[in-house]
């Protein structure tokens, strides 16, 4: 009995300090069950991110970027369908097998395979290697047919820029290219986007408007395991394309000139006088962008570098030249409007004048007798204009000059290689040459020589500027929303310089008419300097100037030897120069020509013009049909 | 002593069957079916490897439960203490022949079976102590030489397996141990003074820990010191928790899981998975289901005459509670990481071989609860 009792008593101990655990275990229990509401319930949210952040990567695609379309919504800067081949490492059974077979597949070089090695080395074995960016069908055909031999190897159509008309708009539009690192930090957007592969603009307009026409990024979001490994697509946020930007410019013109200027080095620059659309502005030589999209070779490269036409120089908006005769139309307008001649001022050419002890010729030897302004035009008599610039001065002639854009930059904010040029006055030389202005400069600024230094595509700007009857436009180049009627835009020119008298360029209406008129007798008139290159269709027919600009001093024994073109060293040959505007009646377009190193403007620029009037003259028609214009914000 | 044993000592077959707890009996198969169902998610919801072992394990070792149970209790008395010594040989044996794995030293091969005795010593410990307080008199409990003596008990395994090097285990074994002695009676003052006697010495055990046992608890203090090294399990192990929120992502969506973010996810972090896919609603209704197995295991020992019966099962239970929360808190950020099974739910022979063992125990004290053991 004794025993059992203790045995009972030991059990009331068990039973009563199994109690007090029991207790200790509701609480434990509790504290465990307030952990999982805190960490399930509470915290759901922070850990069903962090579990995302886990599982879910990004992969970004390059963006596709916008097109650029001429006047008429013709693509000259689009995306193509490229084929490229990608190997992915970790699929690769034999990299060395792989890489022979796609050496004798493809045609690679050892170059190239050592640097798909390197390259390899390089990414995690699941990240794609790019070995060739841009395949040609049969090449992509060929991969596909040996598929089956190539394990790891994924052939991937993709998009890349794409510029149709190959050189034609080189020096406008620029070209793309993968970006440095330093491009990558400058732009944030570009930062923000940035994936290998993508390309950048690098010049011209695809570089100023880089974040218009950049897109935006596709996303593939792939779900990953713990080692990085994509286990499976859970969603394609497709990209939205770059913004489109529209321009002013004419392909069928700009290709034109792409024609005339073949295997010269100048420009060619077309402009609406009075909207200031820029039809057509072509530097040649040009080069094919789309050299730069997968790399351009060492060799192209130099090509292009070493080219003495300079094809790499932006001629018409950072070629200078003097402008020679072409400058005539504002000396004669600057006398005319200050009253230090009128129109019947007459001179006489002897073929040479003499100012204090220097002799200063005129293009015509045996001189060209009485002229008077309008004779001296047609025939781009330098006595003439010797004359009246001597009486008008340097610094009346100046703010004329000014007035119609010389020394200024037309374009300015769209193209970072813009030049402003120079037309000089007697400050300018003090302050920047620190010498005083002599007469004798005068006399060779009023041809157009000397200090004078002008872009074509100021010239052109000049001439649309006299043709429209003096009123200060803007040139432009892009197309923001429904351009202007001609009605339209002539009023709303004429109006706005009534509330802005600087944009009216002109005192008296007279002056302009005068010289528009020895404008149109230098073309249309026998003895003219471009008689030969007139049309007699009024609907084509045009007015202008040529210009022959001296590149050098032309010593007394050439003068005398009297050489033809092909005598002269190139270097030293003149540039050939034209400015004009048509149809006479009811004007609507300018250009300037130049021709490097052309000779005479009437003999190499001039024809030119007659060419480049028919088409424009004929595309004035569609161009004024043209609609579907959307707004385009930029 | 015979004179007890006689009320109730050899039923038939058919009163066995009718002694059954199927309450329990219930609990324990549908928590199986539940680790089956989480080790085919843990496989990528496939049977593969993992799915099929714990199944056979469980199809060999519920049988063996079975058996067990029917079994008289009275004969894990008279062998608790050959059982004990004899799993203190094999431990003495491991240390000197048994298997390697990822730094430790804690298996023997036994060709069908890979055996880890330190596991099974968790249920030795708890059937030793329960006979030796069961046989002792009351007045002796807190006598010094009754104490010295279970300390031996207690400390020889613990050190053994300490020197594996198996914390967790250990810990465990040392925890079921004194557990025995609370329940037995040993004084609350006793309890207390080594408390503070541990508190105390806690630097100089922790001088004594290795590198990688510091790691962890220096880990377990601030798991973002080391984000993709010692924290990187419990870091992910609190995303996939937390990520579960009150529905879970779904059978076999749990993405932490089968896309390898969680470690260890088969045996130690399996609740990790099971949290994730099931959310805050499933976690909860296993803590229950677990509940309703230790509450009833209790219920057993309370109502079992005995004393031994009433020690063993009393210690399992609390034992078993023991196992889960220290798991729960480690896969929960509450306690540092120390290898410790989640009961039946963790994948690992030898864990289930010992809680299997352990219900067998429970099951026939409960069949044999009206008896008496002679002391």
């Amino acid at each position: 009995m004794i025993k059992q009792n203790l045995g009972i008593r030991k059990s009331d101990v068990f039973n009563r300090r199994m109690f007090i655990l029991g207790i200790a275990k509701v609480f434990i229990l509790a504290g465990i069950v307030t952990r999982l509401f805190s960490l399930q319930i509470n915290e759901n949210k922070k850990y069903l991110t962090l579990s995302d952040k886990n599982r879910i990567r990004e992969w970004k695609l390059p963006p596709i970027r916008g097109n650029i379309v001429d006047y008429f919504g013709n693509i000259i800067a689009g995306n193509l369908k490229v084929y490229q081949l990608h190997i992915i490492p970790e699929q690769v059974e034999n990299f060395n097998y792989l890489l022979v077979r796609l050496k004798t597949l493809l045609n690679l070089s050892d170059k190239k395979i050592q640097k798909i090695t390197k390259l390899k080395n390089k990414f995690k074995p699941w990240d794609s290697i790019i070995v060739s960016e841009n395949l040609t069908w049969s090449q992509f055909l060929k991969v596909n047919n040996y598929l089956y031999d190539l394990v790891g190897v994924k052939p991937v159509m993709t998009i890349s820029r794409n510029y149709p008309f190959n050189d034609v708009y080189t020096h406008v539009l620029g070209y793309v290219s993968q970006p440095n690192q330093e491009e990558i930090i400058k732009n944030k957007i570009v930062q923000e986007r940035f994936v290998p592969g993508m390309k950048i603009g690098k010049l011209g307009l695809e570089k100023k408007f880089e974040n218009h026409l950049i897109g935006t990024n596709s996303i593939q979001r792939y779900e990953v395991n713990a080692y990085g490994k994509r286990i499976n697509q859970l969603e394609f946020q497709k990209g939205s394309q770059g913004n489109k930007i529209r321009l002013t410019l004419d392909t069928e013109v700009q290709k034109l000139s792409a024609k005339l200027l073949l295997n010269k080095a100048g420009s060619i620059s077309v402009m609406d006088i009075y909207t200031g659309d820029i039809i057509a502005m072509y530097s040649s030589p040009s080069y094919d962008p789309n050299l730069f999209l997968f790399g351009i070779s060492q060799d192209e490269w130099e090509l292009i570098r070493n080219n003495p036409l300079k094809p790499l120089i932006h001629k018409t908006i950072s070629g200078l030249y003097s402008p020679g005769s072409t400058i005539k139309p504002i000396v004669a307008l600057s006398a005319l409007e200050n009253k230090i001649i009128n129109p019947n001022f007459k001179v006489k050419c002897t073929g040479k004048t003499e100012l204090y002890g220097q002799t200063f010729h005129c293009w015509k030897e045996k001189g060209h007798g009485f002229v008077s302004l309008k004779n001296a035009m047609k025939q781009s008599c330098d006595t003439y204009f010797y004359e009246i610039a001597r009486l008008l001065g340097v610094d009346r002639l100046n703010i004329t000059a000014k007035k119609f854009g010389l020394g200024e930059k037309v374009l300015g904010k769209y193209f970072d290689n813009e030049k402003q040029g120079l037309f000089p006055n007697t400050s300018w030389k003090k302050n920047n040459l620190g010498r005083g202005w002599v007469l004798g400069e005068t006399l060779i600024t009023g041809i157009g020589q000397g200090y004078t230094q002008t872009t074509p595509l100021q010239l052109c700007l000049m001439t649309a500027q006299i043709a429209n009857g003096g009123y200060k436009i803007k040139p432009k180049i892009l197309v923001n929303n429904k351009p202007l009627s001609l009605e339209q835009a002539k009023n709303s020119m004429k109006f706005d310089s009534l509330h802005s008298p600087n944009l009216k360029l002109f005192d008296d209406p007279k002056n302009i008419k005068i010289i528009q008129e020895a404008m149109f007798s230098s073309t249309n008139e026998i003895y003219g300097t471009s008689y030969k290159s007139r049309i007699d269709d009024p609907k084509y027919q045009f007015a202008g100037k040529t210009g022959t600009s001296q590149v050098k001093r032309i010593s007394k024994r050439e003068r005398e030897l009297d050489l033809k073109l092909e005598q002269i060293p190139y270097k030293d040959r003149d540039h050939a120069l034209y400015v004009a505007y048509g149809p006479y009646i009811n004007p609507r377009y300018a250009l300037s020509i130049i021709v490097e190193h052309g000779g005479s403007g009437s003999k190499a620029a001039a024809p030119m013009a007659k060419e480049l009037f028919k088409l424009i003259i004929d595309r004035d028609k569609l161009r004024k049909k043209q609609s579907n214009f959307e707004d385009i914000n930029i | 002593m015979f004179y007890y044993k006689r009320l109730n000592s050899d039923l038939s077959f058919i009163q066995k069957i009718k002694e059954i707890d199927y309450v329990l009996l219930i609990c324990i198969i549908l928590l199986s079916l539940i680790s089956l169902m989480v080790m085919y998610s843990t496989d990528g919801g496939d049977i593969l490897f993992h799915t099929k072992n714990h199944f056979m394990k469980l199809i060999v070792l519920f049988p063996l439960m079975l058996v067990i149970a029917f079994f008289n209790i009275k004969h894990w008395h008279t062998f608790a203490y050959v059982f004990y010594f004899l799993i203190i040989l094999l431990l003495v044996w491991v240390s000197y022949f048994g298997l390697k794995a990822s730094g430790s030293q804690r298996w023997m091969n036994l060709y069908f079976f890979v055996l880890q005795p330190s596991e099974l010593m968790k249920i030795a410990i708890i059937l030793t102590l329960a006979k030796y307080y069961h046989r002792i008199k009351i007045e002796n409990v807190n006598s010094l030489a009754s104490i010295t003596l279970v300390l031996v008990i207690i400390l020889l395994p613990t050190i053994l397996v300490i020197s594996q090097p198996d914390l967790g285990t250990s810990v465990l074994i040392a925890v079921s141990g004194l557990i025995i002695l609370w329940i037995a009676g040993v004084k609350i003052k006793y309890f207390v003074y080594s408390f503070i006697f541990g508190i105390i010495s806690l630097p100089f055990i922790i001088s004594f820990l290795k590198p990688y046992q510091k790691l962890r608890i220096l880990t377990f203090l601030d798991p973002d010191r080391d984000p993709l090294g010692a924290g990187y399990q419990i870091i992910q192990s609190k995303i996939a928790i937390g990520s579960g929120g009150f529905n879970g992502k779904g059978f076999l969506k749990g993405t932490q899981s089968y896309l390898d973010f969680l470690p260890e996810k088969h045996t130690d972090f399996i609740f990790t998975l099971f949290s994730e896919e099931f959310g805050f609603i499933g976690s909860v209704g296993l803590l229950i289901l677990y509940t309703i197995i230790i509450i009833r295991i209790i219920r057993i020992g309370a109502m079992s005459r005995s004393n031994f019966s009433k020690l063993f099962c009393f210690g399992f239970a609390f034992s078993i509670f023991i196992y889960i929360v220290v798991n729960l808190s480690m896969v929960l950020g509450l306690l540092p990481i120390v290898g410790s099974p989640l009961p039946i739910m963790s994948y690992g022979g030898s864990s289930l071989l010992a809680t299997m063992i352990g219900f067998g125990i429970v099951l026939s004290a409960k069949i044999n609860h009206r008896q008496l053991i002679a002391g």
